[in-house]
């Protein structure tokens, strides 16, 4: 395989993953905006989910006020927000013309009617009930994709680099949520939240869709030392931080019997797992939460870089 | 010849049906009132999701379009397309044979059948070819005929694409659309297969591999890359005979060979069917600005370790100034008379010739020597006086950049137009493969002019294609 298409198949999973994140994300923006009664409430809410996202900083240069039309624009469909969903779908459809010939047809056809449908949506008709419908579309486009993906693909070298991108991806994904509101799920004296931090630990669960999840597994109410666990040390909850990172580390230990060799990136998905595998929220607290995630963050870059070298990406 | 009534495939003058299209004349005849524009928009749909696009060049609406496809096929019948594809193949063998001699010992020329000038001045000579021994001694491995129809009998050769023809993409994907659309149709006829493409393409470049290479050939397809208009074509072939689509920076050369960059570190390529044009592929060797190309490919394929199909250089045989004498290169050759005609083509740089051509320019029709795809061309009974004038400027100014010739009545056949059947235009491009032996698809590309009265069937131009059956007996 080319390495240019192994680079290609990674980062077209990667972008398809982050466009189903972002709609998550801007639901659960959107959601909390609707239901804020305190005058100005709706924005800090906004402008809390563009921080999760990290896409604040982009947003402030460009828009004054943080109001639901125009996050959802920049959000959805703004191509200068290089993560909005409008990039990523762009992104990712380009990745997959580049190569067409290591897709299957049903994952072609997914992701090219994916992006036919959206660019034709007229951004000024998205709004209120029509913007949650869009969203829900996005993330089942995304279900789509991977389904064909699951459903017809070789399982080769490609499918691996497909799968470790879609994991890559969405670690770093969690990794940031948790990292962006980690101060919301430190110990604390008391252990009930007030409203705020409820709202604020609905918005990290919701954002991946572990709100329900929570509930069978824990049985109890929110509580941070839950949450945090929940996404962090969970084998069995699909956009924890171990899950991921676990996925990733097998799939590039696939690579290696693939292609015969361990290289530097086996290390590093080893390493990445090593993080978090027999790690317990005590310990991670003692140590500090947002060192961690950071460790977690910067070890899951070394996965990409070391994978693009040890796989000749260009 | 403009105002007569052109041959159509289908009617007799009389309005009775042609015998290869009575099968086609009772489903028509049985389809309902809508059906033949469901089965349009269901096409559409087809061609749009499984991303057959083309892109036209300085076009803004958008990079990619879908090639208008028209659900009612072209048919020729068996006899027809036994005579058209011996005339091919005969055209084809003596093309190959000119342009080994053109790079040899120009026996041609020496024997004054067509003037030096012509050739060795011309800017689709490539003079690096000199003396190189293409594997099985085959220059042009793909090559696509452009001929059209002007009576039941009448078969014209427009021109021969030598370099990198394209299309036939959209000849096996209009089959496929076509068996989807409308099974029973095919019930009642036996049409030949095309789907053997793919698999003969590969068998031909196989064929031509070094001839150091031990087992199977490392074959890829090099592609300008996604932006390119024929990109879907070049992944579509890549894909249906299992070889790798690369693009210039995939390759590289080290020692003289040529090597992919892979997950697992350098992989030698022995065949490259080249999708890029001569100029861009080798930028130490043609224009040292190209991006596309791969830097010491031609040292390699001078050396012997690699083929490129088609070979470069291969412009030469089908320049428009040269493809008036292919009737004189079968003849040399082959010792045989042409099989297919030629169209009649007025030389401009003859003065007599060039008058008489400026007088009825309004009949005629001129295009540009190095021009392709419907530019630089002028039709003259559907172009404005301002274009004569505009064209007649032109050939004063430079006579020998153009050729001008009659203006074809080119057949029509039944064509799908919002909801009704009209007669349109068309042409017919059948795909050739030279290698260890000549191989034909059966039909071909059928391109349609799909504005009323227009002899212009480019895609490029506002043209459709069309499923071609060839019959079988």
């Amino acid at each position: 395989m080319l390495g240019r298409t192994a680079a290609n198949l990674f980062w077209l999973s990667r972008y398809v993953e982050r466009a189903e994140n972002m709609a998550r994300l801007l639901e659960v923006g959107y959601r909390m905006s609707l239901t804020s009664r305190r005058e100005g409430g709706a924005s800090e809410h906004l402008i809390s989910m563009m921080q999760a996202a990290e896409v604040d900083e982009g947003f402030d240069a460009k828009h004054e006020v943080a109001d639901v039309d125009t996050v959802a624009h920049y959000m959805m469909f703004d191509p200068d927000n290089s993560s909005s969903v409008y990039s990523c779908l762009q992104a990712a459809r380009t990745n997959a013309r580049s190569v067409r010939t290591a897709l299957t047809g049903d994952m072609w056809e997914s992701m090219n009617g994916a992006w036919l449908e959206f660019s034709q949506i007229k951004p000024r008709d998205v709004r209120g009930a029509k913007l949650l419908g869009l969203l829900q579309w996005v993330k089942q486009r995304s279900h789509e994709f991977r389904g064909a993906l699951l459903g017809t693909i070789l399982r080769d070298d490609g499918f691996n680099f497909l799968q470790a991108g879609n994991f890559v991806e969405r670690a770093d994904n969690t990794a940031r949520i948790l990292d962006m509101k980690y101060y919301v799920l430190l110990p604390r004296a008391t252990q009930v939240g007030g409203d705020l931090d409820i709202q604020q630990w609905t918005l990290i669960l919701r954002a991946a869709s572990a709100h329900r999840a929570y509930r069978h597994v824990y049985h109890d109410r929110y509580k941070a030392h839950n949450i945090a666990d929940f996404l962090i040390l969970r084998p069995e909850m699909p956009r924890s931080l171990i899950y991921c990172a676990n996925f990733v580390q097998q799939n590039l230990d696939n690579l290696a019997k693939i292609y015969g060799r361990k290289e530097k990136c086996q290390e590093a998905a080893d390493s990445l797992l090593a993080l978090v595998e027999g790690a317990s929220m005590e310990a991670i607290f003692a140590d500090g939460l947002h060192e961690f995630l950071n460790e977690f963050i910067a070890r899951n870059n070394r996965v990409t870089d070391t994978l693009s070298e040890s796989y000749n990406f260009y | 010849m403009g105002e007569k009534t052109p041959f159509d495939e289908m009617y007799n003058p009389d309005g009775s049906v042609r015998e290869p299209y009575r099968a086609l004349a009772e489903w028509l005849a049985e389809q309902p009132d809508k059906g033949l524009a469901l089965m349009q928009t269901d096409a559409e749909a087809i061609f749009r999701k499984l991303g057959i696009t083309f892109a036209v060049y300085g076009s803004d609406e958008g990079t990619e379009k879908v090639i208008p496809f028209d659900v009612i096929p072209r048919i020729i019948a068996a006899t027809e397309w036994r005579r058209l594809s011996k005339g091919i193949e005969q055209r084809v063998k003596a093309l190959n044979a000119f342009l080994y001699d053109i790079y040899h010992r120009q026996e041609i020329l020496k024997a004054g059948r067509i003037p030096e000038k012509l050739i060795l001045n011309n800017e689709a000579f490539c003079p690096q070819m000199m003396g190189l021994e293409p594997a099985k001694g085959v220059y042009a491995h793909i090559i696509g005929v452009d001929i059209v129809r002007v009576g039941p009998d009448e078969f014209y050769v427009l021109e021969d694409n030598l370099r990198t023809p394209s299309g036939v993409s959209y000849m096996l994907e209009d089959r496929e659309a076509m068996m989807l659309l409308a099974p029973d149709l095919f019930h009642r006829s036996k049409v030949a297969p095309v789907e053997t493409y793919p698999e003969n393409l590969r068998r031909t470049l196989e064929s031509v591999a070094p001839e150091s290479v031990r087992g199977t050939p490392n074959i890829a397809v090099l592609t300008p890359g996604i932006y390119n208009s024929a990109y879907f074509e070049h992944s579509f072939l890549a894909d249906q005979m299992g070889a790798q689509l690369c693009e210039g920076p995939d390759l590289f050369v080290d020692g003289g060979k040529v090597y992919m960059r892979t997950t697992c570190g350098p992989e030698q390529v022995d065949v490259i069917y080249r999708r890029i044009d001569d100029d861009y592929l080798d930028p130490l060797t043609f224009r040292p600005d190209s991006m596309l190309g791969v830097p010491g490919l031609f040292d390699a394929y001078r050396a012997g370790n690699v083929t490129l199909v088609n070979a470069p250089g291969t412009g030469i045989a089908d320049d428009k100034a040269v493809y008036t004498y292919v009737p004189d290169i079968i003849e040399f050759y082959l010792g045989e008379k042409a099989l297919l005609s030629n169209v009649p083509t007025y030389n401009c740089t003859d003065e007599d010739q060039r008058a008489w051509v400026l007088e009825n320019i309004a009949d005629l029709v001129v295009k540009e020597v190095h021009g392709s795809g419907g530019y630089g061309m002028m039709v003259g009974p559907t172009s404005t006086k301002a274009m004569h004038a505009e064209f007649r400027k032109k050939i004063e100014a430079r006579p020998d950049n153009y050729i001008v010739q009659p203006t074809l009545n080119l057949s029509t056949c039944p064509t799908h137009i919002s909801g009704d059947v009209a007669p349109r235009h068309v042409d017919l491009r059948p795909y050739v493969l030279i290698g260890d032996e000549v191989r034909i698809t059966p039909g071909g590309l059928t391109r349609v002019a799909l504005k009323k009265g227009s002899l212009v069937v480019n895609s490029s131009q506002g043209g459709g294609t069309k499923d071609t059956w060839v019959l079988e007996d």
